[in-house]
């Protein structure tokens, strides 16, 4: 008989996961410092891009960090956002439809406001450039995410939510024990979006010309860029290489285990067949040193979870409750009032646009109009079986998922160039180019939330309708559709608030020392941005404002007001 | 010994609005006091209200009007020591059985480990041990619930809310799930000093608590407030158990006017399915062991079941010809008489006890003396009796009572016709 060995070996074992873990919390300090030391500089205007791929870790890095801490701004103002706004009535009805009307403001029209008033705060400092782009990436990343926590903290069941006030939760351990666990799914594939947003505005972030004058910064985006502006295919490559090397490590170190690890947040009661798999998941979950980093992490949770009670006891008292609230409120009112004092300020700025560049804006409209609806419908096309089947299928996901990001993540306006070739060679050029290239960028923020939608399907229904046999179309009309519907009604306001934001950059492209633009709003804001007419930026993106939630409020809206109320499962 | 009130709702009303400015009442004038040791069952029909009289006992819903008192003041629920259970258990999926469990303690200033200790002390009550790391999804629906019980219990409430919480689970785990709580709050395990259960379940209201109170619906309002005396274990087979469970069917599906009577009324007279040839079998049995036998004697040496003898015994001490007493079954002096009796006297005595004795023949004759043609159909009296019996019960009610009037030559009846008759109208004078 075999006598077990009583003490595991693996406790005492330090694996060469651990060195590795121990590496890499090294390089992520010494990050940190070399970017804040590069960022202390001040603002060199006169900095070229060196096309030497020599130069291509340096840029990566620089854009890396910029990625990143735009994300964790648009994290932290999501759940900031989301909560207010659906604390009460009044916010919901002020700050929801708010979130619409920024939604649908492209990134370059924020961009004389950003820049101008980081310039101002930090004159003549590199650290103000850095701000204003990461708050432009920021604006590109930040919305689909404060919808989605929104919407996740309002679909939880009643019961879970009296649970938390029969056990008198605070407002701390409500939000760590059910709102950000419930909307952690969410939060996940929308950050992934995000950030796949951000490698897109990358290029119109790190370099841009405001009042003709050029802003650049070292990075992957206006390497690119510069590569494209003198017509170096080659260094395009290099670049794109680099791009998309890091979108792969991205997917296959943070939002690969991040998926799989969200699963257990999952509201389901039959389990799934099948798990989805993340190697470095379970690579890292053997090391101790994680283990460790992560027991010390949720002890110091638990620790600040119960000083929170013991600090500010005054969970559920009215008093607080009501000043807390007439805070939030004067807070809101703040916001109004500046709102309003820049529309003042605005009026000011449009006296000076003429008739004829209101016609010209009408006629850019309804050009852009058709390009969206053109690049929705073909998006639709192939995002909805593909979408479906991946959703389905946890084993084409597991191959096809990391295909489909790597493609989504890949910034279309970086390959604009190449395609652009291709395009003018075929005939046709930027106007029908254009569909094409907000395509490219679009159709991913549909193709993502059908395969939530489809995932999302509970197991019981599936097997229920594999039961009774029903098959096909009918298997679509039953099953798939209803069952995705809010997701697909979601992914639908995002990818045409997505296609009216990517105009900007797919209907005015520079390449090859010149620019190229066609009839439409985007090729017009930019036009304006750049040469500085902000009266006919401002009035060309309230235009493209007023259309894009005019179609939300519309269409979309009552869409989802169906979807919330025949095909939420609760 | 005066008992303590824990919660006290006055004046409740609660109502909704509903579209443009339509307004739905779904409670009103809820006045109802929960005192210490009582375990309360709310009954309606769906749509009663039941679940949001519960939520606003519990502090989770405000009412329109009217206020919660918890032993004695406003309800707040900061300092209200409830604990509810839930009809879909309301498990955070993402944690562990005990993380469940100490959702109840978060907050509430324990340390680690005091934590962990009176949660697995929890677990263990509601025999779950060996289970504290497992996922909610990887439990059967009968264990989630007992999860969530043990996260009601862990916090030591003063009152135990359940809203439907055995509505999800198949039958057996149901019932053994209702033992196993019935158990402990009997054994004093429960640390609650109350509990009201949400159920449209009227089994499971008689089976399980002391107190039955019942919603009308469309407003919900108390229909009434029926006390459940039954000695515990309860068995279900036991008539006093049937007894309940039909009157409580009754009150539920009868409209509001007709409860008070049918309350009053008290318990209708319950005839044991003896027919008279039987019943004249045993009196005469026992007349010639001198007029007193010990019943489990006298089975074993017929060779029959107590139960098969019982009924027997019933109808002869319905019919004042005996009595027990101490285990033994002894004539009276009707009994004897009836016993020596030839078969015209034999009837006579019968006669002049069912008419003195028996309820429903009473009835009968009553009926069918007022009405002129002097026959009634067999189903006026099965809707009668359907007031106080099961269906199935009604007809033995009424089999029974057919064959003692036709023995007493009292009455008639019509198999083909199915019509109760006089058969001499003129000589039945009551």
């Amino acid at each position: 008989m075999k006598i077990p060995i009583s003490i595991p070996a693996e406790t005492f074992r330090i694996r060469a996961i651990d060195v590795l873990v121990i590496f890499i919390v090294l390089g992520i300090i010494s990050f940190i410092i070399y970017i804040a030391s590069e960022w202390g500089t001040p603002y060199e205007e006169t900095l070229e891009i060196e096309l030497n791929p020599s130069n291509i870790p340096y840029y990566a890095l620089q854009s890396l960090a910029r990625i990143f801490c735009a994300y964790i701004l648009s994290l932290t103002f999501s759940i900031w956002y989301g909560y207010t706004a659906s604390r009460s009535r009044i916010h919901e009805k002020i700050m929801i439809p708010l979130l619409d009307i920024l939604q649908s403001i492209p990134v370059l029209s924020f961009l004389p406001g950003v820049v101008l008033a980081m310039i101002a705060l930090f004159p003549g400092k590199r650290i103000g450039i850095e701000l204003a782009c990461i708050l432009l990436i920021f604006t590109g990343q930040v919305w689909n995410m404060t919808f989605s926590f929104y919407h996740s903290i309002n679909t939880i069941p009643k019961e879970m939510k009296e649970v938390v006030k029969v056990f008198k939760f605070n407002k701390f351990s409500k939000f760590l024990r059910l709102d950000l666990p419930f909307s952690a799914i969410g939060l996940v594939w929308n950050s992934m979006m995000s950030v796949a947003g951000g490698w897109f505005f990358l290029m119109a972030c790190e370099m841009f010309i405001l009042e003709d004058k050029d802003f650049r910064l070292p990075g992957l985006g206006s390497y690119i860029q510069t590569a494209a502006n003198k017509g170096e295919i080659e260094y395009i490559v290099y670049g794109l290489g680099t791009m998309i090397f890091l979108i792969i490590i991205l997917d296959l170190f943070i939002w690969r285990p991040l998926i799989v690890w969200s699963q257990k947040f999952r509201i389901e009661t039959v389990p799934p067949e099948e798990e989805r798999e993340s190697f470095v998941l379970n690579l890292f979950s053997g090391s101790i040193f994680i283990k460790k980093i992560i027991e010390l992490i949720s002890r110091t949770i638990n620790q600040i979870e119960k000083l929170s009670y013991k600090r500010f006891s005054l969970a559920y008292s009215p008093v607080m409750n009501n000043i807390s609230k007439i805070l939030g409120f004067l807070f809101l009112m703040i916001v109004l009032i500046s709102i309003i004092w820049a529309i003042i300020k605005a009026i000011g700025l449009v006296s000076n646009v003429t008739l004829s560049d209101i016609v010209l804006i009408v006629k850019s409209a309804f050009y852009s109009l058709l390009r969206v609806f053109v690049a929705l419908l073909i998006a639709l096309s192939w995002t909805l079986p593909v979408g479906v089947y991946i959703g389905l299928n946890p084993k084409a996901a597991k191959i096809l998922q990391g295909i489909v990001q790597i493609a989504a993540s890949v910034p279309a306006t970086a390959v604009f160039p190449v395609i652009l070739l291709f395009l003018i060679k075929l005939g046709g050029g930027l106007d029908i180019g254009a569909i094409f290239l907000m395509l490219l960028g679009t159709q991913w923020y549909l193709l993502f939330n059908i395969i939530a939608g489809a995932s999302a399907i509970p197991k019981d229904l599936i097997e229920i309708s594999k039961a009774y046999g029903i098959k096909g179309l009918r298997r679509w009309k039953v099953l798939i559709l209803p069952g995705i519907f809010p997701y697909l009604i979601t992914g639908l306001i995002t990818a045409s608030g997505g296609a009216w934001n990517s105009t900007i950059v797919s209907e005015y492209v520079s390449f090859g020392g010149e620019i190229m633009h066609t009839a439409g709003l985007g090729a017009l804001i930019s036009q304006s941005s750049a040469s500085g007419n902000f009266g006919l930026l401002l009035l060309a993106t309230c235009s493209m404002s007023l259309i894009v939630v005019g179609i939300n409020r519309l269409l979309w809206k009552r869409l989802f007001i169906i979807a919330k109320a025949k095909y939420t499962l609760e | 010994m005066e008992r303590e009130i824990i919660i006290e709702t006055v004046g409740i009303k609660k109502s909704f609005m509903v579209g443009r400015g339509r307004e739905i009442t779904v409670l009103e004038d809820i006045n109802l006091k929960i005192y210490s040791g009582e375990f309360v069952s709310i009954l309606g029909q769906s749509g009663a209200g039941k679940s949001t009289l519960l939520r606003i006992i519990a502090g989770l819903v405000e009412p329109t009007e009217g206020q919660v008192l918890y032993k004695g003041v406003p309800l707040k629920r900061a300092n209200a020591k409830i604990a509810v259970v839930f009809q879909s258990f309301a498990l955070f999926p993402w944690f562990t059985v005990l993380e469940n469990v100490k959702v109840g303690l978060v907050g509430k200033g324990l340390s680690e480990e005091e934590m962990n200790e009176k949660a697995i002390k929890a677990i263990d009550l509601v025999g779950l041990d060996g289970f504290e790391d497992a996922y909610p999804r990887e439990l059967s629906g009968g264990m989630r619930q007992r999860v969530g019980i043990a996260r009601a219990l862990v916090v030591e409430p003063e009152i135990l809310l359940m809203d439907e919480p055995f509505s999800a689970l198949d039958v057996l785990t149901a019932d053994n799930l209702r033992g196993d709580i019935i158990d402990l709050w009997r054994a004093g395990k429960i640390p609650a000093k109350a509990v009201v259960l949400v159920t449209h379940n009227i089994e499971e209201a008689v089976s399980m608590s002391s107190r039955a109170v019942i919603l009308t619906h469309n407003p919900g309002k108390i229909k009434a407030d029926i006390p459940v005396e039954l000695p515990y274990p309860r068995d279900r087979n036991s008539r006093d158990f049937k007894f309940l469970l039909d009157k409580i069917y009754t009150v539920l599906i009868k409209p509001p006017e007709e409860i008070p009577f049918l309350l009053a009324a008290g318990r209708y007279q319950f005839l044991p399915h003896a027919k008279v040839g039987a019943i004249a079998g045993l009196v005469e049995l026992v007349h010639d062991k001198g007029g007193r036998v010990d019943i489990y004697a006298l089975s074993s040496e017929l060779s029959m079941e107590v139960d098969d003898i019982f009924p027997l015994i019933e109808a002869s001490v319905i019919l004042d010809f005996g009595e027990v007493k101490e285990g033994d079954f002894i004539l009276t002096e009707k009994g004897k008489r009836w016993a020596e009796a030839d078969t015209l006297e034999k009837k006579e005595i019968f006669k002049d006890s069912a008419l003195q004795n028996v309820q429903l023949i009473k009835q009968i004759l009553q009926v069918l003396s007022t009405i002129s043609k002097h026959r009634v159909s067999d189903e006026f009296f099965i809707d009668i009796l359907k007031n106080h019996f099961t269906p199935e019960e009604a007809w033995n009610q009424l089999e029974t009572a057919i064959d003692w009037g036709r023995y007493a030559e009292l009455f008639a009846y019509d198999y083909d016709a199915g019509e109760l008759y006089l058969e001499e109208p003129s000589t039945i004078d009551m």
